[in-house]
């Protein structure tokens, strides 16, 4: 599904947190419909990195380019860059105030300018999608965490994002609940989305990430297939962390 | 305070300095709430219809002050709530210049008596500009009150989980909409138990309206013990009153701030 095209383009970024270098120049290219998954021990960055692709942090230094619009400096629209970019976090963030139909509508309706049936409509067959075509009265407190992450991908999709970013989706998870989240994201790999990982899940990365990357101190250690990484690691560090994890 | 922690679950601000609410695990036939206020009733008919003379006549007079307390509280309660409200967004903002406004009209507002506020707007500025009675009154309850409001909502709006941000803004909302959208409506079911004790309070503080001369409870009240010297049974009488329109204020903002969690669930 990869084409050439360059959809996510990190270029030398550097990210202080007063003395502490959270990211010391890292570059990374994402191609359109490639799916990378970013692995490493925590305190490694790779949270840090995925949050500043829509400059949930903002850099010290470096550039980075959402297909092709710059996300700093004078020509920088980060409302465009968000509303191209869908984030779900590893606490799922739903607004406990809406319902889940109200919680997928809200962006459209507000930031897109759809109408409130067009949205309704397109909310309730991407609930379909993630498998909860009966729920869409539910209000977050009544659903399961499983269920909740896979409103939370809805709530993205509804933006029609170019970009996916997940930032560890299943680590607040039980783990009979990981795999319906997973599945979930499977089908979006599928069906040819790009998307940036933050998550340790080694089924998910053997079955759809085309590049795994390794992250320690604020910098990029290794990359390749999640064969190349997890069966044959190069780098020390990485072998160490390896047999941490698995 | 309500404490910080990164999970979903809006918590209660408990601020309270006014009558406290009605607590929902009191379901018991007799709860203090209905004891006191049935005591305040059953006194009150007693005095008036059974003992009548002079009760009859004193209520009749003191309860005409009545409206007036109830208007210079509703308004007071507007314009309280609008000024803590923006007080409450100011201090978080990220403008430090608005930051700075609201701090200082906080740390002001607070550290001066309402009542010392109350004459100052209505005999000092007098002097400047001329203000009417009540419109000097709601002035100055709604400036006090709104900056102890202000407090109120800074810390409702702090309670909100950070993701809660984070996720409107990734979302494409701006600032302003997620404040509006996401965040306010979830600050004011925290904020409802706070702000309902500060109804509670300003309906009592109301009756310091009584010495820039506005006829309200009080005020008619101290008239009647001018003219007849009858003080033990008119500020009982007095008392009386305000403890009922308290009690069922409280009654309000409890069944208000259950509305609001059956919502939720």
């Amino acid at each position: 599904m990869n084409s050439n095209k360059i959809m996510v383009d990190i270029q030398n970024v550097r990210k202080d947190f007063g003395t502490v270098k959270a990211l010391r120049k890292v570059s990374l290219q994402i191609h359109e419909g490639e799916v990378v998954l970013i692995i490493g021990p925590s305190g490694s960055g790779k949270s840090t990195l995925l949050r500043s692709v829509n400059r949930l942090e903002t850099l010290t230094s470096g550039q980075i380019f959402v297909d092709g619009d710059p996300l700093i400096g004078p020509k920088a629209d980060i409302r465009k860059i968000r509303e191209e970019t869908g984030m779900v976090f590893q606490s799922f963030n739903l607004f406990p105030h809406l319902n889940a139909l109200d919680n997928i509508c809200l962006a459209p309706i507000k930031v897109r300018k759809l109408s409130r049936t067009v949205a309704q409509e397109r909310a309730r067959k991407l609930l379909k999608r993630v498998g909860l075509g009966d729920r869409e009265n539910a209000y977050p407190g009544q659903l399961s965490g499983g269920q909740k992450q896979r409103v939370a991908i809805a709530r993205s999709l509804a933006m029609e994002p170019k970009v996916m970013l997940f930032d560890e989706p299943t680590s607040a998870l039980d783990p009979e609940m990981i795999k319906e989240v997973l599945d979930v994201m499977l089908d979006l790999a599928k069906e040819g989305m790009t998307m940036i990982v933050v998550s340790h899940e080694m089924g998910f990365a053997r079955a759809a990430a085309d590049r795994v990357v390794f992250m320690d101190e604020g910098e990029i250690v290794e990359m390749g297939t999640s064969q190349q990484i997890f069966d044959n690691p190069r780098e020390e560090r990485t072998m160490k962390f390896l047999k941490h994890i698995l | 305070m309500a404490s910080l922690n990164n999970h979903e679950e809006p918590r209660v601000i408990e601020i309270t300095d006014g009558v406290l609410l009605p607590t929902h695990g009191e379901r018991r036939i007799i709860d203090s709430w209905r004891l006191t206020l049935s005591i305040a009733i059953l006194g009150l008919l007693a005095m008036i219809f059974l003992v009548k003379d002079p009760y009859s006549q004193i209520f009749r007079v003191v309860i005409k002050g009545a409206p007036l307390t109830f208007g210079v509280t509703l308004g007071a309660i507007f314009g309280s709530v609008f000024l803590g409200l923006f007080t409450g967004i100011g201090q978080i903002a990220h403008v430090r210049l608005l930051q700075l406004i609201s701090g200082v009209y906080v740390e002001l507002i607070r550290g001066i008596p309402l009542l010392v506020q109350l004459i100052f707007i209505y005999f000092a500025l007098g002097k400047f500009f001329q203000l009417d009675g009540i419109p000097a009154a709601i002035i100055a309850l709604s400036i006090c009150y709104g900056a102890y409001q202000g407090e109120i909502f800074r810390a409702g709006i702090e309670a909100i989980p950070k993701g809660q941000m984070e996720a409107a803004l990734a979302l494409g909302l701006t600032r302003g909409q997620a404040m509006r959208y996401i965040i306010l409506p979830q600050t004011l079911r925290i904020v409802i138990p706070a702000i309902g004790n500060e109804f509670i309070a300003m309906l009592k503080d109301s009756s310091l309206v009584s010495v820039i001369a506005l006829r309200d409870i009080l005020r008619r009240g101290r008239e009647h013990v001018s003219r007849t010297f009858l003080s033990l049974e008119t500020y009982a009488l007095v008392a009386l009153i305000y403890l009922v329109f308290t009690l069922v204020l409280s009654k309000l903002v409890a069944m208000l701030e259950d509305r609001m969690k059956r919502h939720e669930q």
